[in-house]
């Protein structure tokens, strides 16, 4: 390898001379075109910035309209979702008026101290002010404490044991699909829950393979569900109505395509619906008799319960599929033809799916759409 | 002044070829390796982000498989983080800091060029999985026990994994560089309250690497173990809980994220003093707030796991702590509008730049405290309400000071300017785009759309605004490409300039543009802050009487050699072994050992 190489004889120097070093270059330097003014450059920012704050006002009424966004947080429909929604109020407040006081400080700033002659001289020494340093330290203290105390009230609120009598449901998440199981009243469902208005439900939180987070954003936020842990969340709807939910931690190739739905209804309207899943169901007629005998002579019963049938546990509780308004974890309507695509190939509608594709034929189908359908 | 074709002031010709670069061990050449390297994985990370919001666009489209679309947005932000700013903040510490400081390179130029190529070659062994069997698909936080053989088989994760190892040598090795070359080589009479706010900014996010990396380097090992020897460290049937995953990746997380954001405050602290002609207000609360992030840094992990089910004493203890960190961070911002007021502001793209940071990180601060509140967090975390905060933060700040440092420092890498209105085109589009993409995901997240989602239903109410995102981030495309165009032009015919375009104040402004290779002549003697604004004001030293600055004779020069180039090599096979065969990591354990035996034992 070289050793260090020779210089060359005169180095240049790099020291500036004193004529150079008295003025810094500002306008030998300056470009020729700066690009748009700067004023109206900041007459563009402040357009901008009403138009921004229009559109924001106007958004809030937009959230409002819940059928519009079915899954949305704004106004939840219970008092854990009240509790995160006055939170969220607070924040907002805070947040705003932090954006509007700083960034106008920043606009005004841009516009009262633009350069309006030569500036001659370099700037003077050091610049600062401890008074104020501290004063502008302490002022968002002062402010994160108004919201620290009632984010530590509320933590301690929502993540306190449910109150008594609550109505039991056990959560478990699943590759791509979310199974219900209400101990107390001994239903298995899947996908679709239902809950009583006005009774607080308790849910404990569990998962057969990773970790999976149940979120139905307007009745409560999210709670992960995670391996070898289970976990608690409880709130007590507070309006009849469907919810809209779904997975919202990542969970593999069909994360996307694991929704639910939330039936919040009256406790006479939720004691029969118990009734009805509790029924073994009505005996299937003509090609529905004929999709029973496919259903337990296929693979189906390797996967699946319908009670008095078949005892599997690897996908969804069958035995009341038909009453429910949605298949494969909310992600299409529960009509016969909807039905009968996804036994075509589950795959297509779910990537990754650990449902096969059994290769069924039409007419197998059809009895067992008729079967499924029937079994309500 | 002469026109932008004219000639270049005559310097003497630096070594020429393509073995000039490959065994360059001068921090300027590298920083330009590191530059145009990390700029085209950011275009890479751009495109994988042009997919991704053309399948988005509308609901239920199929523009890609839904195997692919996580591929897309694991590696989207993988490649934006570790291979696009990292490196790129890399750039600016490689050039700016040996100059500010004083120094003629950095302490170890060798191992300087050593991070370099393990960047490039980590940065190559983790995209190659696109065609080596998929890349990785459970995201850039890679949570257990979807990483895991049974739920992640095929090789995307070991390709993840062990991308990420490599790159961690990379960057603990760059990280000790620049602690020593800052704490050693300044000149003197630079104390460090007299240090640029850049190089403080660069020692404060170099002590964060090397805290932080180790425990992602531990929890990658203890993944990869579990994937390739069958061990249980995050297998649940085993009795091992994933939380522990995260609980490790956070550790490393949440402290990598202000080791991607204070570089970017470094440059706004540089850029906004000069082009208001007003020094940064109040310097010492800057640097400590800082220093006092990094401290806090390490204790606030948890507020990515508030959905978790932590417990309310943790979620508490994290939330105040979290909170507690918006005070320095939020005060910085303070601080640079007084450097502002009554200043005198020109506004280059630079500063354009520079005020466009300070805008926008302030939205994506304000987003990130509402994250604090982990109740209400329950409905924002792992929504696109998140995916808005650490874009505008990331984008808006990160970027956003990035590219004010290009326009800032490209006059004193190459002697020639970037072109202003182009850059003004180059500002606004940016600034346009990225709101455009990034502000309705505010609404959608709290409307109810989650992340890391291929597809969604189309009667949410979605629909129209992911439209709206889809059309800002082709903006942010064209305005990039403004950008390169502007890159390429003044390269090659921009308007020449002069050491000291700009009035700046601190020693970088001192030497001429281009630096010639060993950079000062003459050490130059610091008698404060803004040393040439110092000068200016009160005269050069000669005239009272201070030590003289006599050119020194003779500069030693580390000579070139290709022996980092070489052992990076072999440090990027053995990982790479573990995928494609034992015997590739022998010949790379081999070529390492070889190449850092020759390297140890060569004199620089």
């Amino acid at each position: 390898m070289p050793g260090p190489r020779p210089l060359p004889a005169t180095p240049p120097t790099s020291r500036r001379t004193p004529a150079a070093a008295s003025a810094p270059p500002p306008d030998a330097a300056a470009p020729r075109s700066a690009g748009p003014a700067p004023r109206a450059t900041l007459g563009a920012l402040r357009a901008a910035a009403l138009a921004a704050v229009a559109a924001l006002a106007g958004l809030p009424g937009a959230a409002r309209a819940a059928a519009t966004y079915p899954q949305s947080t704004f106004y939840p429909h219970s008092e854990v979702g009240g509790l995160i929604q006055s939170l969220l109020n607070n924040l907002l407040f805070w947040v705003f008026l932090i954006f509007v006081v700083v960034e106008t400080l920043l606009v005004v700033a841009m516009v009262r101290f633009r350069r309006r002659r030569e500036s001659t001289g370099p700037p003077e020494g050091a610049h600062g002010h401890t008074g104020l340093e501290v004063a502008w330290s302490l002022a968002p203290v002062a402010i994160l404490a108004c919201i620290a105390v009632p984010t530590v009230g509320t933590i301690f609120r929502i993540g306190g044991p449910a109150p008594p009598g609550a109505l039991q449901v056990n959560v478990v998440g699943h590759q791509w699909w979310w199974e219900f199981q209400y101990p107390q009243l001994g239903v298995v469902t899947a996908n679709e829950l239902h809950l009583p208005v006005g009774r607080a439900a308790s849910f404990r939180l569990q998962t057969a393979d990773v970790i999976h987070s149940f979120w139905l954003p307007g009745l409560s936020g999210k709670r992960d569900v995670v391996p070898a842990r289970t976990n608690q969340l409880w709130f007590t709807p507070d309006r009849a109505g469907t919810y809209r939910g779904q997975c919202a931690e990542f969970c593999g190739e069909s994360h996307a395509n694991m929704r639910m739905l939330a039936v919040v209804e009256t406790p006479q309207e939720f004691d029969a619906w118990v009734r009805d899943q509790r029924q073994p169901g009505p005996p299937p007629a003509a090609l529905a008799a004929r999709g029973a005998q496919v259903f337990s002579q296929s693979a189906c019963i390797g996967c699946h319960t319908i009670q008095g049938v078949s005892a599997g546990v690897l996908g969804p509780n069958l035995t009341h599929v038909g009453s429910r308004s949605t298949l494969a974890a909310g992600v299409l309507p529960n009509t016969p033809e909807s039905l009968g695509r996804w036994l075509q190939d589950p795959p297509a509608t779910k990537p990754g799916t650990l449902m096969p594709n059994l290769n069924l034929g039409r007419d197998q189908i059809q009895a067992l759409v008729a079967y499924l359908e029937s079994r309500k | 002044m002469t026109t932008a074709a004219a000639a270049l002031p005559a310097r003497e010709a630096g070594p020429t070829g393509l073995w000039s670069w490959a065994a360059t061990v001068d921090h300027k050449r590298i920083a330009v390796l590191y530059y145009f390297t990390a700029f085209a994985f950011f275009l890479l990370g751009g495109v994988e982000a042009l997919i991704i919001r053309l399948q988005l666009a509308g609901p239920g489209r199929h523009v890609v498989s839904a195997q692919a679309y996580n591929q897309l947005f694991t590696m989207h932000g993988t490649t934006m983080i570790f291979l696009a700013l990292m490196p790129l903040s890399a750039s600016f510490f490689n050039f700016v800091v040996p100059l500010q400081v004083g120094a003629r390179d950095v302490a170890f130029p060798r191992l300087n060029a050593f991070s370099y190529w393990v960047f490039l070659f980590g940065g190559l062994f983790l995209n190659l999985s696109f065609v080596a069997g998929g890349a990785p698909a459970a995201g850039w936080f890679g949570y257990a026990n979807l990483t895991s053989g049974q739920y992640s088989p095929g090789h995307g994760i070991d390709f993840w994994a062990l991308g990420l190892l490599t790159l961690g040598v990379s960057s603990l090795a760059a990280a000790f560089n620049f602690i020593v070359t800052i704490v050693n080589l300044r000149a003197p009479g630079m104390s460090l309250m007299r240090l640029p706010v850049f190089s403080w900014m660069t020692l404060v996010t170099s002590f964060l690497i090397i805290l932080a990396f180790p425990i992602i380097t531990v929890a990658l090992i203890l993944l990869m173990f579990d994937r390739m020897a069958g061990t249980h460290f995050f297998v649940p049937a085993a009795g091992a809980d994933p939380v522990l995953w995260q609980h490790l990746f956070w550790l490393f997380g949440h402290p990598e994220v202000y080791i991607l954001i204070l570089p970017a405050m470094g440059i706004i602290s540089e850029v906004l003093p000069t082009f208001a002609r007003r020094p940064l207000f109040g310097y010492p609360f800057v640097v400590y707030s800082g220093i006092f992030i990094a401290f806090l840094a390490f204790g606030v992990w948890s507020h990515h796991m508030f959905s978790v089910g932590l417990g309310p004493v943790a979620d508490s203890f994290f939330a105040l702590s979290t909170m507690l960190i918006a005070v320095p961070t939020g005060v910085k911002i303070f601080n640079w509008i007084a450097t502002l007021w009554g200043g005198s502001i020109r506004f280059t793209a630079a500063m354009k730049f520079a005020l466009g940071f300070i805008a926008m990180f302030i939205i994506g601060g304000l987003s990130g405290v509402m994250h604090a509140s982990p109740p209400a967090d329950l409905q924002q975390t792992d929504t696109y309400f998140v995916v808005a905060h650490f874009h505008y933060v990331l984008f808006g700040g990160t970027l956003l000071g990035l590219f004010a440092g290009m326009y800032y420092w490209f006059p004193k890498a190459t002697g020639r300017f970037m072109d202003e209105r182009l850059g003004s085109w180059h500002f606004w589009l940016t600034l346009v785009g990225m709101n455009l993409t990034f502000f309705p995901m505010h609404f959608l997240g709290l409307l109810g759309m989650p992340r890391r989602v291929y597809t969604y239903a189309g009667d949410l109410g979605f629909n129209t605004m992911n439209l709206v995102c889809t059309v800002g981030a082709f903006v942010i495309a064209v305005s990039t490409l403004v950008f390169v165009a502007n890159l390429f032009r003044s390269l090659r015919a921009g308007r020449p300039a002069p050491p000291d375009p700009w009035g700046g104040g601190t020693l970088e402004w001192s030497i001429p543009s281009p630096p010639p290779e060993y950079n000062f002549a003459a050490i130059p003697e610091v008698r404060g802050r803004d040393p040439l604004w110092l000068e200016q004001r009160s005269g050069p030293a000669e005239r009272r009487g201070a030590r003289g600055l006599r050119p020194d004779a003779h500069i030693h020069v580390p000579a070139p050699t290709g022996l980092p180039m070489l052992a990076a090599l072999g440090v990027a096979l053995v990982p790479a072994g573990l995928i494609f065969g034992l015997w590739l990591s022998a010949i790379g354990a081999a070529v390492m050992l070889f190449g850092i035996y020759r390297w140890a034992f060569t004199p620089i």
